[in-house]
């Protein structure tokens, strides 16, 4: 017999507020706790008779999930448990509106799409480092939170249908249909396949396409062989939709929206550098598609469709490694050849190793501590550019083609910062940089390598040229030849 | 509370010792040994008179199919090889320690969990729990919550699912620790500590977390070189030190 719910009551302890929802599957209440200081929210699977087990699945999910997520893009676990018959789950009250409302004023402008697209990529590319497929990613399940003094961010809700690739999986055999929200739900999510992180890459693309035009890609279908029909029929151009849509958001649109997993993008950093680097798209056919293929070769794609099978997808979810975003950071005031060579040399032999690596290459630009010049406007842009001819030759001899290499020149007053802050922003999964010897003033105030290292949130592999590593250690305490590696 | 869990010890002083240090750094209160203390390794006096300590304060232990077979080499079937090691084990014991082993009940239960070597249908037929059929028999043999067994080496977790007349599968990864949802019921074969047979030599155990409904499956990296060479030392068949030197 389910217990009656109302405001003032207890359930474990918690104290309940007020209802904020009534979902069809859940109710959501607020609720307080005299030993959480957090706004706290509630959740309560319906469980009345003729609930469908689907509901109370998705429910043990997220209950099992959500203990073992962390970070800024999910609500923290606070408590969970059974009262009689009633199950129930306490977590943190995210501030903050879900996407949904936007869709009420579509267009959206293209540039908030593809600021909105980048944070919730950086939510799902820290979800999936944590080896969580959302797998029902849609404008109500992402919330932009803007905390005081603070950068907005996507925080990430409801793991009813989420996937854990360290956990059981107590959906993988529980239903023979696809489980997902029709309009979002990736094609292998349809052939049964909840293990390939490139499914929200592709519910994503649906969102976006969603906010910038307006349409939804595959319409709102509601059997399972309508679902199918996104394996063979592709999306209209979104600029045929809406001609505001720049070529390049298009580009990535579609990129999302392929229905092989391969031809996406192969990691959400991968997607939120693109979103937040726009100049730096390299444009395909797809940025100029005008029109929905051909029946011709929409009917081959049918056929390839109905011998797609399930198996053949599951061994191809790739390992996020080959894939990493690497950041090269280069001072193209000091040159020295020897470390040059040297960091060229680290940076070819990672490239190389994992074959959708991107590499962005990074240089700052020192700016005065305090006050902006406006008449050296043009000389500061002229120096911009500058930089960029210079990364453009320091790369040249990696010979990497234009999809796997971009250069930034960043402008700040403390180089470190700068590094720090750019790696971070762009979910970066491994820096690289050369270290000088080390000189009386350096010694006195610390390089700015040292700093990196220590400070970056990913893997940083500090460079040094082994004839300056000599001259400039002390006897009797060398350093490490080639690379450090604090990761 | 913590609980350290420990199956198909077979006297292997190196792999136990690994193991029991692991289980109390990690913080457990309580140990149980899911039978099979004996057979194959060099050192079943050590054991016995190890857990026979732990169980005086407050371990449980359960008895298995070579433990069984040191006072009736029928109790089992079991390969030549075994049968020797039962037969020089059964000189290494004391009167003491045979009563002790004699003793072992087949199965313990202790709050929403059951403790047995093989499994919970026929416990002294020593049917093995090797697939969703068997996890699912053995599942239905219960009322409790959760089911701790031995007896397979490699470790395994089952659970109710949806499909009817299986259980749902599940190969646990090392030190990732596992929420088990209330709404289903649980099959944990924790794997062998003594004497590993999935490739990988370090021992197995696993340890649950009674208050957050979690188990951890732990593998313990141990000087097997030396429990392999007392095998040889002591005179029992090569294979069997072999095999704990390629977890084979």
């Amino acid at each position: 017999m389910p217990i009656t719910l109302q405001a003032g009551g207890q359930l474990g302890g918690f104290t309940l507020i007020e209802p904020l929802h009534e979902g069809g599957m859940a109710t959501l209440w607020r609720v307080a706790h005299p030993g959480h200081a957090l706004p706290l929210l509630m959740k309560l699977p319906r469980i009345a008779y003729g609930e469908t087990v689907n509901q109370i699945v998705g429910f043990e999910v997220e209950r099992m999930l959500l203990p073992v997520l962390a970070g800024p893009h999910v609500p923290r676990f606070i408590d969970a448990g059974d009262d009689g018959d009633q199950p129930w789950l306490v977590m943190e009250h995210v501030a903050g509106q879900t996407l949904l409302p936007l869709l009420e004023g579509t267009p959206v402008a293209p540039d908030r799409v593809a600021a909105l697209g980048a944070l919730a990529a950086l939510a799902l590319d820290n979800l999936h480092r944590q080896q969580v497929v959302h797998l029902d990613i849609k404008p109500s399940n992402l919330l932009l939170h803007a905390p005081q003094g603070g950068d907005e961010r996507i925080v990430l809700i409801d793991f009813g249908l989420s996937h854990h690739a360290r956990l059981p999986d107590l959906l993988a055999e529980q239903f023979h249909v696809p489980m997902g929200t029709s309009p979002y739900i990736a094609p292998e999510q349809i052939l049964g396949i909840r293990s390939d992180p490139r499914s929200d890459l592709f519910a994503l693309g649906v969102t976006l396409y969603h906010l910038a035009t307006g349409h939804r890609p595959f319409g709102f279908p509601g059997s399972v062989r309508g679902l199918k029909r996104r394996l063979y029929q592709d999306p209209e151009p979104p600029r045929s939709l809406q001609p505001d849509v720049p070529r390049w958001l298009q580009e990535v649109m579609l990129r999302c929206l392929e229905v092989d997993p391969d031809a996406r993008y192969p990691t959400a950093a991968q997607l939120a550098f693109d979103l937040q680097h726009p100049e730096q798209i390299v444009l395909t056919e797809r940025a100029e598609r005008s029109r929905r293929s051909g029946t011709l070769a929409r009917t081959r794609r049918w056929w390839k469709s109905i011998g797609l099978e399930p198996e053949a997808l599951r061994a191809k979810v790739p390992d996020r490694a080959h894939a990493p975003l690497i950041m090269a950071a280069i001072d193209l005031k000091q040159r020295d050849p020897a470390l040059d060579l040297a960091l060229k040399d680290t940076v070819q032999r990672l490239v190389a190793t994992a074959p959708g690596a991107r590499l962005a290459c990074v240089t700052v630009m020192r700016t005065a501590r305090i006050g902006l010049d406006s008449n050296l406007d043009a000389e500061g842009r002229n120096r911009h550019v500058k930089r960029l001819v210079g990364l453009r030759d320091w790369a040249r001899a990696l010979d990497l083609p234009d999809h796997r290499i971009t250069f930034h020149v960043l402008e700040s007053a403390d180089v470190a910062d700068a590094l720090i802050d750019y790696a971070r922003s762009n979910a970066i999964e491994h820096l690289i940089m050369g270290a000088r010897g080390v000189t009386g003033v350096r010694r006195l105030l610390g390089s700015v390598s040292a700093r990196v290292a220590a400070e970056a949130n990913c893997t940083a592999t500090v460079v040094r040229a082994r004839a300056l590593t000599n001259t400039a250690t002390e006897p009797g305490n060398p350093m490490p030849a080639g690379a450090i590696e604090p990761s | 509370m913590r609980i350290g869990l420990l199956a198909d010890l077979h006297a292997n002083r190196e792999a136990t010792e690994a193991c029991l240090e692991t289980l109390s750094r990690e913080g457990c209160e309580q140990y149980v040994f899911l039978g099979d203390l004996v057979g194959y390794g060099a050192d079943p006096g050590w054991m016995i008179d190890t857990v026979r300590a732990h169980v005086d304060d407050g371990a449980l232990a359960v008895l298995g199919n070579h433990d069984a077979a040191v006072d009736d080499p029928q109790a089992s079937r079991m390969h030549a090889q075994a049968l020797a090691a039962i037969d020089w084990t059964r000189a290494q014991l004391d009167e003491s320690q045979r009563a002790f082993l004699r003793e072992l009940p087949l199965q313990a239960t202790q709050d929403d969990r059951l403790y047995v070597h093989a499994n919970a249908w026929e416990p002294a037929a020593w049917g093995y729990v090797h697939n969703p059929l068997a996890a699912h028999c053995s599942l239905m043999a219960t009322d409790r919550w959760l089911t701790f067994c031995g007896h397979v080496h490699d470790p395994a977790l089952y659970y109710t699912g949806a499909v009817p007349g299986e259980a749902a599968y599940f190969q646990p990864e090392y030190g990732m620790p596992i929420p088990l949802p209330p709404s289903r019921r649980w099959l944990a074969i924790v794997g062998s500590c003594g004497q590993p047979r999935d490739g990988n030599p370090a021992a197995a155990c696993a340890l649950m977390d009674t208050a957050r409904k979690q188990l951890t499956f732990l593998r313990v990296p141990y000087n097997h070189a030396r429990a392999a060479q007392k095998i040889r030392d002591a005179g029992l068949p090569a294979a069997l030190a072999d095999r704990l030197l390629t977890g084979a």
